[in-house]
């Protein structure tokens, strides 16, 4: 049932994004003054706010672990960091190529950016601590540990780095604005481009989950050999 | 209060085992001095560039010089299972985590203290002209650095790359504070007034302190379970 879920949600994610490839490529027209590179926001922007919402995520799933001791939620906090990592890579990477054609540089120390790469390198870290730990509650329990500071520093990172150095473009989303700053047309692309990129971190953090608990059960297996 | 005491006979403890073995104080202070001499290769030390980015290269040797205290903090009390019977003593937690911050506290206040004389000699800044706003930042910095390194040298304790994963850890979490620190140094440096910038990264600063100190306290059992 949950494998058959997984697959119905992958080929759902996957024509989504076709239809939206079609669309962005195809369809929109270029940008006035930032011409055919600006379609680069529909994927920079999607995949900024997936990490984000999975760092969220990943905060509640270990507090939820700490507070019942459920290895469930540890899998899945585990996966939906490792999930959450990849997609913040791919918005620094998008924004890096954006910045080298409108900008002219591949990196400048601007409050997103650097907050950006500070995520990376936080949940990097838990996720390096995951595997230097060989007991599974050991594990579970200093990585929920881990998990609950970064994400409080997350946030102070996040505002304090806005008030050392701002450079990047303002918001665009209307849900920010109030609206007026982007067409209505492209706002709606860069919708149902996240919602295909949320869809896709969704099926990929249920893999990874499933991975986990079978990397636990051949782990504990291979302990009862090993005491036998 | 009986918490308080259990942190300060904690902090009393790891500082008299210091004071006799000198261990993390003299490998903190040493390489902090060898940081601040490999500094001078990497610009001209005598431009006046150097006031201004004083606090910046101030900052990153006690963070450095930091990482080497914390963690020994915790792994001098492997051997001969002294952690497992700190642990199953009546001190809780939260104290021993609290007395390991003091004593790592007053560890990195005394390193910070070896830096200053000797950056103040090599590099020619004045770091004296405001004693009292300058120990009041490295108070308040030095134990949010000193918070956070006492959890994750408890949390790294046990691990086979202890030494390699405290500092690839910390160091993301410490920005905000490095952040802070660095830009009232250099104001204080620099003899400037603090104005509502500084005060802005002082507010940093203590939110910083009290913010990771509750969870600090509040994760302390978790995190301590051997």
């Amino acid at each position: 049932m949950r494998d058959k879920f997984v697959v119905a949600l992958a080929v759902a994610a996957g024509v989504l994004l076709a239809f939206n490839l079609y669309r962005i490529f195809l369809v929109l027209p270029d940008e006035a003054l930032q011409g055919a590179i600006y379609r680069i926001i529909f994927f920079h922007v999607p995949a900024a706010i997936t990490g984000m919402i999975g760092y969220f995520a990943a905060l509640l799933l270990s507090l939820a672990y700490l507070s019942f001791g459920n290895f469930r939620y540890d899998s899945l906090a585990a996966s939906v960091v490792e999930v959450s990592v990849v997609f913040s890579v791919v918005n620094i990477v998008t924004g890096s190529i954006w910045a080298r054609v409108i900008w002219g540089i591949w990196w400048t120390w601007d409050y997103r950016l650097t907050s950006a790469l500070v995520c990376v390198l936080i949940f990097s870290g838990y996720l390096m601590l995951r595997r230097a730990i060989d007991e599974p509650t050991q594990r579970a329990r200093l990585s929920a540990a881990l998990c609950v500071f970064g994400c409080i520093d997350v946030v102070i990172v996040w505002k304090s780095i806005e008030w050392f150095r701002t450079q990047h473009p303002g918001p665009v989303l209307s849900i920010r604005t109030g609206g007026g700053r982007i067409d209505p047309a492209m706002e709606q692309m860069l919708y149902l481009n996240f919602a295909a990129i949320l869809m896709i971190a969704i099926a990929l953090v249920l893999i990874r989950t499933r991975q986990e608990a079978t990397a636990r059960e051949i782990d504990s297996l291979r302990r009862i050999a090993n005491a036998a | 209060m009986k918490s308080l005491a259990q942190a300060l006979s904690v902090a009393r403890k790891d500082l008299a085992i210091e004071l006799r073995t000198k261990e993390s104080i003299n490998a903190a202070g040493a390489f902090a001095v060898v940081i601040l001499l490999l500094f001078s290769f990497a610009f001209d030390p005598g431009a006046d560039a150097t006031r201004e980015i004083g606090g910046g290269l101030l900052w990153l040797v006690f963070a450095f010089a930091g990482a080497l205290i914390f963690n020994r903090g915790f792994a001098r009390e492997l051997p001969n299972d002294c952690l497992d019977t700190l642990l199953s003593s009546a001190v809780s937690g939260a104290s021993l985590l609290l007395g390991k911050s003091f004593a790592n506290l007053l560890m990195l206040l005394a390193v910070e203290f070896l830096s200053l004389f000797v950056f103040g000699i090599f590099y020619d800044v004045r770091w004296w002209l405001r004693p009292l706003e300058l120990a009041a930042l490295c108070v308040l910095a030095t134990w949010g650095i000193s918070v956070i390194g006492a959890v994750f040298g408890a949390l790294t304790v046990n691990l086979r790359l202890r030494e390699l994963m405290l500092p690839v850890i910390i160091y993301p979490l410490l920005i905000p504070l490095l952040i802070a620190a660095i830009e009232i140094t250099n104001a204080l440096f620099s003899n400037r007034p603090l104005g509502s910038y500084e005060l802005l990264w002082g507010r940093v600063l203590l939110v910083f302190d009290i913010v990771f100190t509750a969870l600090a306290m509040a994760l302390a059992e978790t995190i301590l379970v051997n």
